[in-house]
């Protein structure tokens, strides 16, 4: 409890630091609430919701009202690399109802270029403007990832022609905090996979400071908006796992908390989709899984307002919030102990040779994958 | 004195897009260059993986067409190997590409081409009650638009406009000459604006039923379905239907509606009646509506020749990259083509923001190719859509596409313009969730007596396989190219929508879709060039699906420019 009354202390902090602040905006929070129809019983609601979301103790929920109603405060510049727009996507799926366009309309959008009006020399200006105005302050996301072979020649953005790779360089030269979003940005994603042509790498390959790397192709709503609201309480980096993952969203395995583990501790297995065991909700491990060995909240946080996941639409996890899954997890139908465990994280090729034959084995996977689970620091 | 004016990024799309222009001293555009200006390779990435992954990976071409090639790439595959799944799976697949559409077409239309039709500011000075009393002149059951709603709509925006802090609508167009909405008309599409956002989310939810998630769901395998469990229960199919419900409602009751308001406001505005000057278009089958039936039927007309509809050749499908950053001899087919980049980056010249780097017209100047059509440019999207199975005389677009116009009073010319494309959209996504509901219907019905999602694929490892599928695309007719051997992936190429209307100037020296759109605009401002993002915009371009290669002759990639530590 000693750590979470500091953090608590911390958060106190920050919020008292946002206050300070000259506000921007002449109507408070609770009014725009009441012009939309949602009651303070309702917002107390969600943000005991996002509390609880974030593995925070219940009294936090204040901090994290409260820091819902200063969020404006906080300018926010994402930028589009090497990447397929899925990340954007979720995001506007982001799923409190009503509430969360609220919560974004509190964050100050400074350019996001699949949401914002401008284009072309003026958009180009929303985001010099930005960089500037708030030098310090903003907070950057960034989705995809930077191809950097042919000295970053694969991507311009702007009328300039300035290079995806000078983009990113330049604006987090300037922020308070990076995040990259999804793993294209975190790790370089599918465009890094071999044979890499571009040259593709993550945000913090290419920057000299400590990005937060949101796996997943792409992160759920949940893990986009929760990391964000993070930071705007607290003023810091979340609790961040070997691969700089906030430990709040990825700190469990996926197969940890598995509605099928049952299955998997009792040897049912799904020998083929569309077979009786497929039907019964069977364990998806030998027709692929990867959730022992992929770190997320998918199964208890779900996707598009908690509608579904791939293990409960019949599909093993394919592993996607983790570093060189592409290359690593594939093929994606075929059990990993089929392969070299090779990947997990850098350090994996110390183990050596480690292969899981029979399913059974996969406890041992569970017994070595746990060893990552770890923090790096606390 | 020609003025050249450059438009970069071009914003609310996917991906990465330029379009520079040339003016003459009246303003009008006598020149037009369409670049892409990310490459990303997935293609090269595919070969020698096992085929059963490729749907997975071309997915992630595009996070916005999340499902559709996914569902190309697999079928691409159960095409090379001569497979044909369970009719459950067929209509799961449907079904879940009816979701994609409903997302899809509600969020291009409100929150990406929305913001070039609706001016945010001028709703500030709209009065609500009138608005609401208007509102009932385009549909008789209108959403969102009751004069207490649309009131706080209002004051919701005038209190983001008075922080001075306008976030994501801050230094747009706003007062631009060429928004013919009244203040009113702008409130009501604003609100619906906000409304669609809540609505596009349960879409979402719609897909993830039967695909895990939403974007790039997880359930299709080569083979079939894996979602059998979400099939076989009851509370899953209605969990569906009632999402359908509520997102079906909000497109003929806001979305029809909202078009039909547009067609009246600016049905004299010139800058949105043309824009279709690449008269040849092109779609294929889609929409499994029963056994074999299909909503939109495949077909291709060429020159607007609108009495004489042609079935697919795929044969006459070639790519050419006179004027794209790759070097090739000539024209190719997918299954023949070859791609080895050749960046040669931009030339220094006057514009009317002066000086800055800009597109070589002469030279290479995009990362997208130019496919052709029996040599000639040609069309794809919701528009060509329409017209292709209007021609033919398909029952349901005939009497869908002649009910708009009687509504809108509009003649058939309308639809050959930008206003007339986006207007396909709308109908395109009416008839697309109505259909989906026979779909539904005729799932259930084979439910009774067949419970199967799945047929193993086997594959030879000594025998090569060739395969490709075709499906319409939210953006319009997609097609996936594969080449299998060894059991692994030997060639893969695929031919995307936006490649089809996006591509540069060919051999021939002719331009595609978006380069001739613009031809003959005259823009009000050059240096706020709004007409030009609203015709692009009307295309719903989606760059990261146009760029693509695949180096099918086994050439070293990158002997070229890319740096070795790149690989």
């Amino acid at each position: 409890m000693d750590t979470h009354a500091a953090l608590y202390a911390q958060g106190q902090q920050r919020l008292a630091y946002l206050r300070a602040i000259a506000p921007r905006q002449s109507v408070s929070l609770e009014q725009k609430m009441a012009d939309n129809g949602i009651t303070r019983r309702d917002f107390i609601k969600w943000s005991a919701a996002m509390t609880a979301m974030l593995a925070l103790p219940l009294p936090f929920s204040n901090l994290v009202a409260e820091a819902a109603e200063l969020a404006d405060r906080v300018p926010l510049i994402w930028l589009h690399m090497a990447e397929c727009t899925g990340c954007s996507e979720s995001l506007i799926r982001t799923d409190s109802p009503n509430l969360d366009t609220l919560i974004f309309d509190h964050i100050s959008l400074e350019y996001h270029e699949t949401l914002m009006a401008a284009s072309g020399w003026q958009a180009e200006e929303n985001l010099e403007h930005a960089l500037a105005q708030y030098k310090g302050r903003y907070l950057l996301a960034v989705e995809g990832a930077i191809p950097t072979a042919n000295n970053g020649a694969f991507l311009t953005v702007g009328c300039k022609g300035h290079t995806g790779l000078q983009i990113v360089k330049d604006a987090a030269e300037g922020a308070a905090a990076i995040i990259s979003v999804g793993t294209c940005a975190a790790f370089g994603g599918v465009q890094a996979a071999y044979p890499n042509p571009t040259g593709a790498k993550g945000v913090h390959e290419v920057v000299d400071k400590t990005v937060i790397n949101l796996g997943g192709c792409p992160p759920s709503e949940k893990n986009i908006v929760g990391t964000l609201m993070y930071f705007i309480m607290f003023g810091k980096l979340p609790a961040l796992d070997m691969f700089n993952r906030p430990k709040w969203a990825y700190g469990a395995r996926v197969h940890d908390n598995c509605e099928r583990r049952g299955r998997f501790d009792a040897g049912e297995f799904v020998e083929t989709f569309g077979d009786q065991g497929a039907k019964d909700g069977y364990c998806l491990y030998k027709v692929g899984c990867k959730g022992p060995y992929t770190y997320n909240n998918c199964p208890t946080e779900r996707f598009n307002h908690h509608t579904s996941w791939p293990v409960l639409a019949g599909h093993g996890c394919m592993g996607c919030s983790e570093p060189n899954f592409w290359d690593d997890m594939a093929d994606f139908e075929k059990p990993l102990g089929r392969q070299l465990l090779h990947g997990i994280d850098a350090t994996a090729d110390t183990i050596g040779a480690v292969i899981l034959g029979a399913t059974v084995v996969g406890i041992g996977a569970h017994a070595v994958a746990s060893v990552f689970a770890k923090p790096l620091e606390d | 004195m020609n003025k050249r004016v450059v438009i970069d990024p071009i914003t609310r799309i996917e991906g990465h897009l330029r379009i520079e222009v040339e003016v003459d001293e009246n303003n009008v555009i006598t020149k037009a260059w369409s670049s892409s200006t990310l490459w990303r390779g997935i293609e090269v990435i595919l070969k020698g993986r096992t085929p059963m992954d490729v749907g997975l990976i071309v997915q992630r071409i595009c996070g916005v067409c999340t499902y559709s090639h996914y569902r190309c790439g697999t079928e691409a595959v159960e095409n090379a190997l001569g497979m044909t799944i369970p009719v459950n799976a067929k209509y799961l697949r449907s079904l879940m590409q009816s979701s994609l559409y409903m997302h899809d077409h509600i969020v291009h239309f409100y929150h990406l081409h929305g913001l070039d039709w609706v001016d945010v500011v001028s709703a500030l000075g709209a009065d609500p009650a009138k608005a609401a009393q208007d509102s009932l002149k385009y549909t008789d059951k209108p959403i969102a638009t009751g004069e207490g709603e649309l009131r706080a709509v209002q004051e919701r925006v005038k209190a983001l406009v008075e922080t001075g802090k306008l976030g994501p609508f801050a230094n747009a167009y706003w007062g631009n000459g060429t928004y013919r909405f009244t203040p009113e008309q702008n409130l009501i599409a604003l609100s619906h604006y906000l409304k669609a956002l809540e609505v596009q989310r349960v879409a979402a939810e719609m897909l993830a039923i039967f695909g895990g998630k939403s974007p790039h769901p997880q359930s299709l395998v080569v083979g079939g379905v894996t979602s059998v469990r979400d099939m076989l229960s009851p509370a899953r199919l209605q969990e569906w239907k009632q999402k359908h419900a509520i997102v079906q409602d909000f497109i003929e009751r806001a979305y029809q509606a909202d078009i039909v308001m547009a067609a009246e406001a600016f049905g004299t505005e010139a800058s949105v009646l043309g824009g279709v000057n690449v008269k040849s278009f092109l779609c294929t089958n889609d929409f499994l509506m029963g056994d074999g039936q299909y909503l939109f039927e495949q077909g291709v007309i060429m020159h607007g020749d609108l009495a004489n509809v042609t079935d697919i050749n795929p044969d006459f499908i070639k790519e050419d990259v006179t004027h794209a950053w790759y070097q090739a001899d000539s024209a190719q087919h997918p299954y023949d083509g070859t791609t080895v980049p050749d960046y040669t980056g931009f030339v220094e010249r006057e514009t009317v923001y002066g000086k800055l780097p800009t597109l070589d017209g002469d030279g290479k100047y995009s990362w997208v190719k130019s496919p052709r059509y029996q040599d000639e440019p040609v069309e794809v999207g919701p528009l060509s859509c329409l017209l292709v199975n209007y021609a033919k005389g398909n029952p349901i677009v005939v009497d869908a596409v002649n009910g708009l116009l009687a509504r809108t009073g509009l003649p058939i010319e309308a639809l050959f313009t930008t206003l007339g494309r986006t207007a396909a959209r709308m109908l395109q996504t009416v008839l697309v969730g109505q259909a989906s509901l026979h779909t539904f219907d005729a799932l259930i019905t084979n439910l009774m007596s067949d419970e199967s999602t799945f047929i193993a694929p086997e594959i030879d490892s000594n025998k090569e396989y060739v395969g490709h599928a075709m499906n319409e695309a939210p953006r319009g007719m997609l097609s996936h190219w594969i080449r299998i051997k060894n059991g692994k992936v030997e060639n893969y190429q695929a031919v995307v929508p936006t490649t089809w209307n996006a591509g540069p100037v060919d051999a021939n020296g002719k331009m595609g879709p978006y380069e001739a759109s613009l031809i003959g605009l005259t823009l009000e401002d050059p240096t706020k060039p709004l007409e030009v993002i609203r015709i692009i915009h009307s295309f719903d371009p989606c760059m990261a699906c146009s760029v693509h290669v695949m180096d099918y002759k086994k050439q070293t990639l990158g002997q070229f420019k890319i740096d070795p530590n790149g690989f």
